[in-house]
This record gives C-alpha cells, structure tokens and sequence, in this order.
C-alpha cells in the first residue's frame, strides 16, 4: 500500500467509542487533492464523528491518520489545521457582531508594532474572497449583516486561511435556501479545481451525485464501501446505507376493527419551519413519521404542541378547529409531546420520580384534576419504573426508566394524542421493548400516536403508517412494513422512483 | 455565556439580505446624544432656580464624579466584555486605599513604592477572582462575590476606620485642576484610551471580544480563552487599584469603606451597561462606558444642584437604566429581525 501520490489523507481503521458506546469501528477514507468525497450514511452512521477525528476534536481509539503519506496524531484541532485540515462545522463559528476579515483572523491575527494589523488583515481576507470569486462580501461588514450563504463562504475563507488543503464540510446545505445551494456548489467546484482536498458530508442523494467524484458508504459506524460516483446509481447507494436485517420483535400492529374516528388532523397546515401539511391521526394507531435530520420531523411535532405554533392551515382535536399558541393550551387539549432531548425538555433532573409525573397535571390542568394523585403507583407500575421509591431523583435513574417517567408524566393527564420525538433514544433493549409495548398499548385504549424516529427499523416496525418528510413537508405516504429503501427514497427526495 | 442566540430561522427571511445597510444608531451614539440632552435639560431646570449648571464650578464637579466611577468601569467594561463581570471592585478599592495610604505613612518618598505596592495586591486579587473562574469553573458572579465576602472579612477584622496618612504632595493628584478639568479626570481619561486602545486595536484585546461573543467559538478558533478571561479580571482589578489609590490621594487617608459607600460595585456594572455593552459580553467598549459615567456623574450633580430627595433620584437612576437596556434589546432585535440569522 504505497500511498498514490495525489492521496493527501489517509484514514485506515479508525475506531471510536463514546462513553463505552461504538461509534466507528475500524472505518477507512482516503481522500485525494482536487476531488469532492462524499462520505454517506444513515442518521448516527458515524460521518459527523469521522470528520471530527479528521479535524482532530477527537481522538481515535485505534487506527492511524496519515496527511500526504506521514503518519499524524492530533492533539486537538489546532494539530489538525497545522496540518492543512479545516472543517466547516455543521454550525457556524462565528461572530455576529465581529466584521468579516476578524472572524476570519480569529485566533490568528496579524499583529505589526503592538497592534493588530488590520489593513492586511482585511487585504488578505479580500484576496481570498476575490479568489473564491466572492466579490460581494466587504471584510469590513459585520457578520450579522450577511445573509446565510454569505456566512457560509466566510466560513469557507476562514478554513482556507489557514492554508487548508483538506476541507472538511459537514452538511452544508443543511441551513441554506435552494437558489443559495446552487452558489454553494459553485463554490465547492471551484475549489476542487484549485486542487483541494474536500470531504463532504451529505445524505442528500442529488447533491452527492452532482459534486463528488467518489463516495464512501458508512453504516452503524462500519465502513461498507467505496467507489467512484459514476460507478454507483442512487439504488445501489439506498441499498449500501440501509442494507440490514429486521431482525427485531415489534407488538402487533392495529388490526382494521382497532381504529377510531380521527383525533388529530392537519390541513394545510405550516409555519416558517414546516409547510403544507396534511396527515391524520385515527385513536388507536401509531403513525410513524420518517426524514432525515432537518427535514421537519421534529418541527411538526414542536408545532402541533404549540412550541412554534402553526402560522397557517388547520390544526383539528376530534373533528373541532383548534388554535394551539402554546404547549398550556395543546396540554388542556389533550396533546401530550415526549421530546427528542430527555434530559433538557423531559424531566426536571433534580426533582423525585413523583414530582416529575405529576408535573404536567399540577401545572396544566385546574382545580381537582390536578390535586388528585392517588392514582401515582397505578401509573408508575404501567410504565413500569424500576425506582428505589418515588421519592428518588430522576437523575438517578437509567435513560430506559427515566423515558418511563415521561411518558407517566403524560398518561397522567390522559392525552388524546401523543406525539413522540425519539421515544428509544439512548436507552437499553430492555427498556426499548417496553417503551414499544406501552406504545401499542395505548393506542389500543384509543390514544393516537405520532412517532417519530430516525431509526427506521424501530419506526417500520412499529408503525400502522408511515408519513415521510422531505424539506420541510411531506413527501409522500407508505403502508405498514414498508422497506427501509423505500423510506430513505422518499427522505432523500429521490421521489418515488425507488420506491419498493 | 451567549444564550441569546437564535437556532434556526426560517429558510424564507434567511435568503432575504437588505439591499443597503442602514446607517444605524449605535449604543454608543445613544448614550452621547443622551447625555447631551441630559446636559440641555439639566442646565434648564438649573437655569430656572436661576443658577447655572455648566460654569466651572458644575463642569469640575460632574468630571470629579466622573473620575473614580469612570476607572472602575473602564476596568468593568473590559470583564464584562469577556462574558464575565466583578462584583469585588468596591471592597478592593478600600483595601488598595489602604495600602496606599499605609504604606506611604506620610512620607513623599514612598509615594512611587506604595503606589506599586497597591496596585500589585490589585493585580493579584484579579489573578485570584481570573484563576478562580477559570481553573476552578466557579460561577463569575459567585466567585467575585466570595471574593468580595472575604475582602469585607479582612477590613472589618483589621480597621475601624480610615488609617494611613497619604503626603501632601501626593493630594495634589487628588485636587489640582487645570481650569475646570480635575487632573485626575485627565488621568481616568487617559486609562480609559489606552484601554480603548488595547481592546480596539491589540490582538488580546481581539480576544476579548471573542470570548465574551462565543467562548465556544473562540475556542476552537484557537483563542487562549482561560489566559483572555484571567488578563481581563487583573486589568480590572487594577482599575479598580488606581480608584482607590486616587480616592486615597483625596482623603488624604485609606478608608475601608470607600468603594462601598460609593456603591462601585454595581454603580460600574451599570455605567458598563448604560454604556451599551452587552452584560453577556461580546459588543461595547469603553467610549459607551466613558458616556455612561458622565450620564451618571450629571444626574448626580443636576440633583444635588435642584436638591431632590436622594430617594426619589435613585429612583430616576433606576429608571434611566432600566430604559436604556430595553431600548439597546430593542434595537438589537430589529437588527436581528432584518438581517435574519445571526450565529
């Protein structure tokens, strides 16, 4: 293995566990000067921790990082840039109040007889923008005055600055308009043929096959393949990313007899996150809702609970019109939300397992309702806590149970509708076939649910339906046990084509 | 500390970009036509008890005021620029007063060695609220405040009252004036332009703003953020120092009171604030904080001059703060709302 004389990067086994959780096991990448290579993979396939062991945030457990045939190890980013590697962070790192030509200095700037030399400050920050052929931008603009595209592009100058010649990008579409995504792959062209080195991290198929000139497949942190663009169609690469076996138990989806009159409907329904939706919940059904990381997912689910109220259309409760302006009135109405991020919006981490499950009923509901809470065991032995007594601290307890004691929180006050974000994030087998059962439980005592969940085995198995989401609105609709391929072409707004 | 900024915004308001940049009003423009309008109002309301407002004598007393305010919040602005604040400077003005005066005993002689000697115990008391915050990733407003608890502790055990004896020659310092203009408040001027200086124009200076704008961001844009945190906290506690050797140099003795009675601690932090720069840090400078001081110092003199009842005028301090915030927020919104997403 003698290195090609254009390979600039060379991973080889990388291995990397968080917390005793694998993350990347033994994963490859080679990257050359002056082609785009784009690393691909389902949400938590490893990419973005892939680029931070590149970019020297973290270190790998095992495996060796080569730069132009050397072998290198990186104490912290700073070791990475020295070595010609920038990374272009899925969130931006800048200063909204500092000008242009000082965020791209940060850290470095020129200084000439005790002072900070600003005129070659803003002269080199000119002449690389004028390189990118980004005349547009003045280095002496604060940053708060551009437009997002145009943040994106100082964050490009900023990498390059350091006279990267490997440019990790992380998503970059991920915040821009479509008619600024056409710019960004411009600018990505441009400098591909100026002989840099770029990693590109998409799970957008057309992006990935319109800019690289080689893709590698990454799966649950293993690597699966690669090969050039050209040799690989969109099927082949659906296939490479979900190619696994559903090889789980799910409880029994809802029989025909099982459903009800619809509990929650949407019409036409949107927001500045989310738009034209239209879907319908039936009391006794567990509808799944698929889509990759910022297609809107979790936006719906912020907007039906009043986090970021719907703006337009119809948001109907059992056949009546409601307008939800805050999570209050979407409680009062029966909706109940068990967010994405236990730990932040869940629970009250200091505060007793008893505390945590009346929450919702002290603060959200009047008079008796709330005070009534001789039902506490009953609950917590349906969700089935597994506590040193109810006076424990949540913070105490394991991810599985701690999910149980939200969902209590919320059996609590008997919602029609349940919308859960990631019910099985971060919590064991064990707990995870729990969680499925009281699910379908539920639904089976006629409450409606609202799944969301980037695992899609989890969400094919569990769904009666499954609504995908594309941009911010639904891409189309598929029935109980739809294939995973099926699912991600519809994600990945590779539209119905490949569908299965 | 930046917790303000916003997520995501819309796809829709982000691809929008104001063709023109609108000249806007800074904080800083804020606070100079304030105070400007201040001066006007207060030279009428004076003017209507039939006496004047800005003669000498009201010029020399609203810039005396100025002056030891003006050097704690020079000191002030530049931690809190950082993303961090002080709330030890009152107790660390009394004690360098202490020092000073103590160790100059009277005798001119020793003016220069307890002038260093007191700004050395300065220095090390922000080396100690710096390291405490840093290394120890105390709270700023917890580890300043226990920082102050046991500066209290130290005065209360060991003085009474004032103590030391400060030479003549060195109360010139405190009384010379050259036309209306106290030469101390030249002095506090010429702190102030060098601190204007270092953080406007020097690369630690750069960083301050950094790390007060996103400590997270200028971490990784390699920024010694611990080294920034702690050289803002020492520079501030010498700020702090020079107040109390001044105020030494007027009292003609230490006192360990000085800085408390004045209320230093939170009169700096809203001179800073009125000033226009951001409690969280990231965006301000000096010249809004030297406004804010001379706003403050006006209103001081403007009431004593028509008497008002010192309740009442706290009250309208309060008030001015308070509208000043909000209005800066305000415009920080619009901003924000035109130019769509920040961060």
């Amino acid at each position: 293995m003698t290195p090609r004389p254009a390979t600039r990067v060379r991973l080889t086994g990388i291995s990397k566990s968080f917390l005793g959780v694998p993350v990347l096991h033994g994963v490859d990448l080679e990257v050359r000067g002056g082609e785009v290579h784009a690393v691909m993979g389902e949400n938590g396939a490893g990419k973005s921790t892939l680029l931070k062991v590149l970019a020297g945030v973290h270190r790998p457990d095992s495996g060796t990082i080569e730069v132009d045939g050397a072998e290198v190890s990186f104490a912290g980013p700073t070791d990475a840039q020295r070595a010609g590697i920038a990374i272009i962070h899925q969130e931006f790192t800048l200063l909204p109040h500092r000008t242009v030509a000082e965020n791209v200095y940060l850290g470095r700037e020129p200084v000439r007889r005790m002072q900070v030399d600003r005129r070659r400050m803003v002269a080199d920050t000119r002449e690389l923008l004028d390189w990118l052929g980004e005349e547009g931008i003045d280095p002496t603009d604060p940053v708060s005055s551009l437009s997002v595209a145009q943040q994106q592009v100082v964050e490009i100058v900023k990498a390059l600055s350091t006279n990267a010649r490997v440019l990790g990008m992380d998503e970059p579409t991920a915040a821009l308009a479509d008619h600024e995504v056409e710019l960004l792959y411009d600018l990505v062209r441009r400098l591909r043929d100026r002989g840099i080195a770029i990693v590109y991290i998409s799970h957008r198929m057309r992006e990935v096959f319109d800019l690289s000139n080689r893709i590698t497949v990454l799966k649950d942190g293993r690597f699966v393949i690669c090969a050039p663009t050209s040799e690989l169609t969109s099927e082949d690469l659906v296939r490479h990313m979900v190619g696994r076996d559903l090889g789980e138990y799910y409880p029994d989806r809802a029989k025909p007899g099982d459903l009800g009159p619809v509990r929650l409907a949407l019409r036409g329904a949107g927001n500045d996150r989310v738009r034209d939706l239209n879907l319908q919940v039936r009391a006794g059904e567990i509808v799944g809702l698929a889509g990759l990381q910022g297609s809107g997912r979790s936006a719906v689910a912020r907007a039906v609970f009043g986090v970021e109220p719907l703006t337009r259309g119809v948001l109907e409760i059992d056949g009546v019109p409601r307008r939800v302006k805050r999570p209050r009135t979407a409680v009062r109405l029966g909706i109940a939300l068990v967010t994405e991020d236990r730990k932040a919006a869940g629970l009250a981490l200091r505060q007793s397992v008893r505390d945590n499950t009346l929450l919702v009923r002290r603060a959200a509901l009047r008079g008796a309702r709330s005070r009534a809470r001789s039902d506490l065991p009953a609950l917590l032995k349906l969700v089935a806590v597994v506590a040193t007594g109810e006076h424990q601290e949540v913070r105490y307890l394991s991810g599985g149970n701690q999910q149980k004691v939200v969902l209590a929180k919320w059996l609590a006050v008997e919602p029609k509708v349940l919308v859960v974000d990631e019910p099985t994030r971060g919590i064991d087998v064990g707990a995870k076939r729990a969680v499925h059962e009281l699910l379908r439980d539920l639904a089976r005592r006629g409450v409606a649910v609202l799944m969301i969940s980037s695992e899609l085995p989890e969400l094919i198995g569990m769904s009666d339906r499954i609504l995908v989401m594309h941009d911010g609105t639904l891409a189309g609709e598929l029935p109980a046990g739809a294939s995973e391929g099926a699912v991600m072409a519809l994600a990945t707004g590779h539209g119905v084509g490949a569908a299965a | 500390m930046s917790t303000l900024q916003e997520n995501l915004v819309p796809a829709r308001s982000r691809a929008t970009r104001p063709a023109a940049r609108r000249r806007r009003l800074t904080p800083v423009v804020i606070v100079y036509l304030a105070l400007v309008a201040l001066l006007v109002v207060g030279s009428v309301l004076v003017g209507l008890r039939g006496e004047v407002l800005l003669d000498q004598a009201g010029i020399f007393n609203i810039l005396t005021r100025a002056t030891a305010l003006g050097l704690v919040a020079v000191g002030q602005t530049m931690v809190i620029l950082t993303g961090s604040l002080d709330l030890s400077v009152a107790y660390l003005i009394g004690l360098t007063s202490l020092v000073a005066a103590q160790t100059m005993a009277g005798r001119d002689g020793m003016v220069l060695p307890a002038v260093l000697l007191a700004l050395a115990v300065a220095a090390g008391v922000g080396l100690a609220n710096g390291l405490i915050i840093t290394v120890l990733k105390a709270n700023a407003f917890i580890a300043t405040l226990g920082m102050a608890l046991i500066l209290r502790g130290y005065l209360e055990n060991n003085y009474t009252g004032p103590a030391g004896d400060v030479p003549r020659g060195f109360q010139h310092l405190g009384y010379d004036r050259i036309g209306p203009v106290p030469a101390a408040a030249l002095v506090m001027l010429a702190v102030a332009a060098l601190a204007w200086w270092y953080l406007s124009r020097t690369r630690a200076g750069y960083h301050m703003y950094a790390v007060g704008g996103d400590i997270e961001v200028a971490r990784l844009s390699g920024v010694p953020t611990r080294r920034v945190i702690v050289t803002a906290h020492v520079l501030c506690s010498i700020a702090a120092g020079l107040t109390g050797i001044y105020l030494a140099s007027r009292l003609g003795s230490g006192a360990p009171y000085v800085g408390t009675d004045a209320g230093y601690d939170l009169e700096s932090i809203a001179a800073v604030v009125l000033g226009g720069t951001l409690l969280a840090g990231g965006r301000g400078g000096v010249v809004g904080t030297i406004g804010g001081v001379l706003i403050l110092a006006t209103l001081d003199t403007v009431f004593d001059d028509l008497e008002v009842d010192p309740f009442f005028k706290d009250v309208v301090r309060g008030v001015v703060l308070v509208t000043a915030v909000a209005l800066y927020a305000r415009r920080m919104m619009t901003a924000r709302r035109t130019r769509g997403r920040l961060a």
